[in-house]
């Protein structure tokens, strides 16, 4: 905290000697569940929040010194645990010729694949802002890389541990029962067991590749319950992994395959996303794009969620549509529904986007649980299908 | 005796004369597919040697009401001299300010299509992504991709067809076809000034045949060096009535930009 304030009264100090710029969103966002909850204690009905992102980026030195500060609030009418802060980015990042290096927190994305974010790993999910995975929290790291020809290499030291967001017993889209605070860890360094990880990228004509091991506490926790059994105990282990992403990208096609192999709690297991998204270009004579995508997920851990942690993707097909309309409004759709091969249970997603004037924007997100079955780790979802629509003014 | 001696002169005269004709009517047509060739190899060469550049630039949106919708964006371009592989470039938008940091890196080729990486500022991913279309419209724009990025001399086969006024200036008229996979024209027309031997006035001819586009480019300025650049392209689209602006602030020459700066990874730092 005390560096926090530091930071604050130092920068309008070095804003003026650098070249400063602010951005960010502020915005609001309507949730609509279209039927009664499943579980005593979850709202019916509607679920508003508040959203605000400021974006404080500085560079100096020809944006060879780099700076951000990007903190993040959410305010959440309904489920006292999906209102929350983070903090996004805070680092320093020096760029030399052969090598850069940051230090601070930051957010890196790893994969290829747009169903099942597999081997995405350095950050801890935000689930409380949707469940799709792509919402993260800021990670303390210190990152060096080195750029050469053969490509980049980079080394993460993760000092400190981030804890997953979960609903709160009044949310919605939670487990049943619902997921308590107290957390337990494998390493008795808990929180401040420092995680590492190296990572090798390139690409050699139509191929990109990636290629990395990671050790140390896992991001997917496992559950247990805890001693009333009326809720469940996080529990984080130490991890290996070792995971690659490769996309080769060929005229209007672009296959995917990301896999991984990964040790946890005496047990180790694979599991592998792939497929392909191919683009139909100017459809009909018009500037739309229609881009249709299939992948396939397969994951071998153990199906009981306090023996590995529970995954959703285990044998699953993923049939979307993405429609870039290509107009000035930058108008985007895509819908997609992902199947599971052995008990047919089903998410449709479908989120739409459009800009209005230079500074709004407009976002509709609606996911449909069908089909669910009793069994299944979907089943706590199975009343929480929704409507939502986000409303963003960008500064 | 005398007579057949005249015959065969006259025979020798004639043969001579189609000859001539004929190696003249050679000589002409090699000369216009040449001549159109060396006009445009010297006006892009004359554009050759700048090393790297960044240059700031606003694109004003117009359709056929008139309606205005405005981005602006920074453009770094990394010369490759070799004249068989195509230059480096990183486009970073700005504005609207919701596309705020999204970056496009291409690496031109000439006939192949061009390797592509996008990288989007609010996952912090980089993906790379398929460059067949470069007949779509670039961000919404009149512009397709092909018209930002193709003026590498060996996409085209090119053809002399006069010359002519063009404003205050005299231009040679070239009409070239592009070589290169997936271009969404049949040919284009290319007015090149006798002057500076710039670019001054394209017209785009779409895969009917049919004219689609028109491109005015003024506002050149010379930077040291010899270097001209346009800060002002007008594109017209007459079958939509739609166009795009594009103002160009002053370019920066030899930055400092270096291979490492056009890397993918430099994707998810530039700014």
């Amino acid at each position: 905290m005390r560096h926090l304030i530091l930071f604050f009264a130092v920068l309008p100090l070095v804003a003026d000697a650098y070249e400063t710029k602010l951005s960010g969103f502020i915005g609001g966002e309507l949730r609509y569940f279209v039927s009664d909850a499943q579980f005593e204690n979850q709202f019916n009905g509607l679920q508003a929040s508040l959203l605000l992102q400021p974006e404080v980026q500085l560079q100096a030195d020809k944006g060879n010194n780099q700076f951000s500060f990007i903190p993040f609030i959410r305010l959440d009418s309904r489920d006292d645990r999906r209102t929350h802060g983070d903090l996004r980015e805070a680092y320093w990042r020096h760029i030399d010729d052969q090598w850069e290096l940051l230090i601070g927190v930051n957010r890196v994305f790893w994969g290829v694949a747009e169903s099942n974010h597999l081997v995405d790993i350095i950050n801890q999910t935000d689930e409380v802002e949707d469940i799709d995975r792509e919402d993260k929290l800021g990670q303390p790291m210190i990152n060096l890389s080195a750029q050469q020809g053969w490509g980049k290499l980079s080394l993460f030291i993760l000092p400190w541990f981030r804890e997953r967001t979960f609903p709160s017993k009044d949310g919605r889209l939670r487990s049943q029962p619902s997921v308590e605070r107290d957390v337990m860890y494998e390493s008795t360094a808990e929180q401040g067991h420092v995680d590492f990880a190296l990572r090798y990228s390139h690409y050699l004509g139509d191929w990109d590749l990636g290629l990395y091991y990671f050790t140390g506490t896992g991001r997917e926790p496992r559950f247990l319950l805890n001693e009333s059994g009326a809720g469940l105990i996080a529990l984080y282990d130490q991890i290996d992994q070792l995971g690659s992403d490769i996309q080769f990208t060929h005229g209007a096609w672009l296959w995917k395959f990301e896999g991984i192999v990964r040790s946890q709690n005496e047990d180790e297991f694979s599991a592998t996303v792939g497929g392909f998204e191919y683009t139909l270009y100017q459809i009909n004579d018009s500037a739309a794009d229609l881009g249709v995508l299939l992948e396939y997920s397969h994951d071998t851990r153990d199906e009981d969620p306090a023996k590995a942690p529970p995954v959703i993707f285990d044998d699953d097909i993923f049939l979307a549509a993405r429609l870039a309309v290509n107009d000035t409004q930058d108008s985007m759709l895509l819908a997609g529904i992902s199947i599971d091969r052995n008990d047919h249970s089903s998410v449709l997603s479908i989120e739409a986007e459009r800009r209005f004037g230079s500074r709004w924007s407009v976002e509709l997100e609606s996911r449909w649980f069908m089909n669910i079955k009793e069994e299944t780790l979907l089943a706590s979802l199975k009343k929480d299908s929704y409507v939502g629509l986000k409303l963003l003014r960008y500064f | 005796m005398k007579t057949i001696l005249q015959h065969k002169l006259l025979n020798t005269l004639i043969i001579s004369a189609l000859l001539v004709t004929m190696s003249w009517t050679a000589a002409h047509a090699q000369t216009e597919e040449q001549r159109g060739f060396e006009i445009s190899a010297r006006s892009d060469r004359s554009d050759r040697g700048f090393g790297d550049s960044r240059v700031v630039l606003k694109m004003i949106l117009r359709n056929a009401a008139g309606k205005e919708t405005t981005r602006e964006l920074v453009l770094r371009t990394l010369e490759i001299p070799d004249e068989s592989l195509g230059d480096r470039s990183m486009i970073v938008f700005q504005r609207p300010a919701d596309i705020n940091g999204t970056a496009l890196l291409s690496y031109a080729k000439i006939l192949e299509p061009d390797d592509q990486w996008i990288y989007l500022p609010g996952l912090r991913r980089i993906k790379r992504i398929s460059s067949v279309n470069k007949s779509g419209p670039f961000v919404g724009s009149e512009f397709a991709f092909e018209d930002l990025t193709a003026s590498e001399l060996n996409k085209y086969k090119y053809k002399f067809a006069g010359s002519e006024v063009c404003g205050q200036l005299q231009c040679d008229r070239v009409e070239r076809y592009p070589q290169y996979k997936y271009s969404g024209y049949a040919r284009q027309i290319v007015w090149i000034d006798q002057m500076a031997h710039q670019i001054r006035k394209i017209e785009f001819y779409d895969r009917r045949g049919d004219l689609l586009k028109t491109l005015l480019m003024d506002d050149y300025r010379e930077y040291p060096g010899k270097i001209w650049r346009p800060h002002h392209f007008l594109m017209r689209n007459h079958q939509t009535g739609k166009s795009t602006e594009l103002v160009y602030s002053d370019y920066e020459f030899n930055t400092g930009l270096k291979d490492k700066d056009f890397a993918k990874g430099a994707l998810s730092r530039v700014r």
